[in-house]
């Protein structure tokens, strides 16, 4: 219990600070970019709307402490104001339409190429210095130096342009209204291949890095080695003796994964023109629309969190020292 | 005066030297890594005097394929791609190695030092660190750069840097927390050195590849977000680096007119150089933990020992 009350407020001290980061960097910017870009509206929007846009990049009298005020109170009520670029379209529905996109290709890509590359990692690990394990780490070192959105141009270009296998936009086709219908479905993975693909060659390397350095450490234990001498199966040692224990510290690792794929997933959302949130964020960006890249920016911040928060608690679970306290986590 | 030597010694023997130099170069991954290192560096290094033209120089034919006259081509703009990599080199490893420079130092500073003194210190610091960690840093960097119009190459450094210390601090700490302790530590502390130089003099050194390993991720991240930063436009576009070259081919249609000339030599190279930092990596991993060490020696160790063990039984 006090593990979780504690993971718990990390998770709120967590959200204020992104809360409080997206009130304070307009207001300290030189040059104040969201005056420039209210003045930019005038007369293009209705002035109420221009007030309160206003008030939500700090131009007004007030002190700054009730300015602050009402913005935390604003955005737990999940008011983050009006989109200019879809006006008069509320951040908010921007959010619900495009978060369940990059929540189903980013969730997919992390838990495919997590599971993909630990095995990798038991491999090479277990096959020691044998072709896999000199030859596995160096390609994915490459593999995950590689710019997300010049792989996904390359992909695009081969498959989708010259190849014609996959679509080349859009999280589905123009012509099909969303539905579960098998062919739906079908037309939607059809278009998230590339994009997933994308991410998960990207992000590969680090799992089976992590997982393979783990899992030699493990392998030296003395445990494992009782447990070779005791008779125990290979299969036995390799899976529920070595790797179950050595797959601990890359499961604290996917929280931290998710971020960078969410961060990768603007990137590819971008060249794919793939509905999401990093799609709309570039977009938001581009059009200097302030409200819906603050909506945005948190929306991104929150679900990062509670990923973490949910391993978190998986984590309790599986290793209970850390309830205890004595891995010696904070 | 004893205990002044023996904190010598153990500094002597345990900073990086010769040996370690000579082992490092003995893996065969690391040395590939420094020559492809080397390889850019010298590029980006020797820019004006590698060049035919200037990079900005826009009179030629657009979109012809390598030639004698131009070995990489030209862009859809007519500008020579050539001269636009190799100058893109200077600016793209510039913003790197500068941003993995300003977030390590960060890393050192948040990361260790409280981490050292302890108390409450420490805990607001390392609460920091992890909100930090948490907080998804290239969006954060879009957000920040959004505001700042066009940012140049000096802006996107210190926001890269600035948002990339966390993942190091928390390393750093929990790497100097094991030592806090140590007996050296204490004979220090008893000799009379101050905090600050105990942790410069005994710490750092101790965990200087740690520190180093720190630089070169640090330095990876930084070039592959500014290659997307500037990618989306969000830097300054007139500025030559691989990753306006990226933005300009992709906003050019690259692809779509056949020109992968245009496309391919910067995305390469940011994969080749970022793959040369994690390669050179290997080698600092190994020196720091033996246990990685995959050298024909320490597999015949290996095997005789796993041999001796079954003997034993």
């Amino acid at each position: 219990m006090r593990y979780f009350a504690q993971r718990f407020g990390f998770f709120i001290l967590s959200l204020w600070a992104a809360i409080t980061i997206n009130f304070l960097l307009p207001r300290f910017m030189p040059g104040n970019p969201a005056e420039v870009m209210i003045t930019r509206y005038q007369g293009r929007l209705n002035p109420l709307v221009l007030h309160s846009l206003e008030l939500q990049f700090g131009i007004s009298h007030q002190p700054l402490w009730q300015q602050y005020v009402t913005y935390v109170q604003n955005m737990i009520h999940g008011q983050f104001g009006l989109s200019i670029t879809y006006y008069p379209v509320p951040v908010i529905s921007v959010i619900e339409n495009s978060l369940p996109w990059t929540l189903g290709l980013a969730g997919t890509a992390t838990v495919v190429s997590s599971i993909l590359g630990v095995l990798l990692g038991i491999f090479a690990a277990w096959k020691r210095g044998g072709m896999a394990d000199t030859l596995l780490p160096v390609v994915t070192t490459f593999t995950s130096a590689i710019p997300y959105q010049w792989l996904a141009l390359l992909l695009l270009y081969i498959f989708g342009f010259s190849l014609g296998w996959f679509p080349t936009a859009h999280s589905y086709s123009a012509t099909l209204s969303p539905s579960l219908h098998p062919a739906f479905i079908g037309n939607v993975l059809d278009h998230a291949i590339l994009p997933a693909t994308t991410m998960i060659v990207t992000a590969l390397g680090g799992w089976l890095l992590g997982m393979r350095n783990n899992m030699i450490h493990t392998l030296g234990e003395d445990y494992v080695v009782f447990a070779e001498a005791k008779g125990v199966t290979q299969k036995r040692l390799k899976y529920m003796y070595a790797a179950r224990n050595a797959m601990l510290p890359s499961l604290t690792g996917f929280g931290m994964a998710l971020g960078f794929v969410v961060g990768g997933s603007v990137l590819v959302e971008s060249v794919f023109s793939y509905p999401g949130i990093g799609y709309q964020l570039v977009t938001a960006v581009q059009n200097e629309d302030y409200p819906l890249m603050q909506g945005l920016f948190l929306i991104i911040a929150v679900s990062v969190l509670l990923a973490n928060f949910i391993v978190e608690m998986l984590y309790g679970k599986l290793d209970p020292r850390v309830k205890k306290g004595g891995a010696g986590r904070s | 005066m004893s205990i002044q030597n023996d904190s010598k010694s153990n500094r002597l023997r345990t900073f990086p030297g010769v040996q370690a130099i000579r082992n490092f170069l003995k893996d065969t991954r690391a040395k590939t890594g420094i020559i492809i290192f080397t390889f850019f560096s010298l590029i980006a290094i020797l820019a004006p005097v590698l060049t035919p033209y200037n990079p900005n120089d826009n009179n030629f034919v657009p979109l012809t394929p390598p030639s004698l006259q131009h070995w990489l081509g030209t862009t859809g703009n007519g500008q020579d791609v050539f001269s636009q990599f190799v100058w893109g080199a200077r600016t793209s490893l510039s913003i790197g190695l500068l941003a993995g420079l300003i977030s390590t130092v960060l890393s050192v500073l948040i990361g260790m030092y409280p981490g050292y003194r302890g108390g409450w210190m420490d805990r607001i610091f390392d609460t920091i660190t992890n909100v930090f960690l948490v907080i998804p840093s290239l969006p954060l960097i879009i957000v920040i750069s959004s505001y700042v119009h066009s940012a140049g190459p000096w802006v996107i450094v210190f926001v890269i840097g600035l948002t990339g210390w966390a993942g190091g601090a928390r390393v750093l700490r929990a790497q100097t927390l094991t030592y806090r302790n140590r007996d050296f530590i204490s004979a220090a502390k008893l000799g009379g050195s101050s905090e600050l130089r105990i942790l410069v003099w005994e710490i750092v050194p101790n965990m200087l590849s740690l520190i180093i390993s720190n630089f070169m991720f640090g330095t990876l991240g930084a070039i592959l977000a500014e290659a997307g930063l500037e990618f989306l436009g969000l830097g300054n576009v007139s500025v030559v680096s691989w990753g306006t070259m990226l933005y300009w081919s992709d906003s050019g249609g690259a692809l779509l007119m056949g020109a992968w000339w245009w496309l391919l030599p910067e995305g390469l190279a940011i994969a080749l150089f970022g793959m040369s930092l994690a390669l050179m990596n290997f080698g600092i991993d190994q020196l720091t933990n033996p246990r990685l060490r995959s050298d024909s020696l320490n597999k015949k160790k290996a095997r005789i020992k796993r041999r001796e063990s079954n003997a034993n039984i």
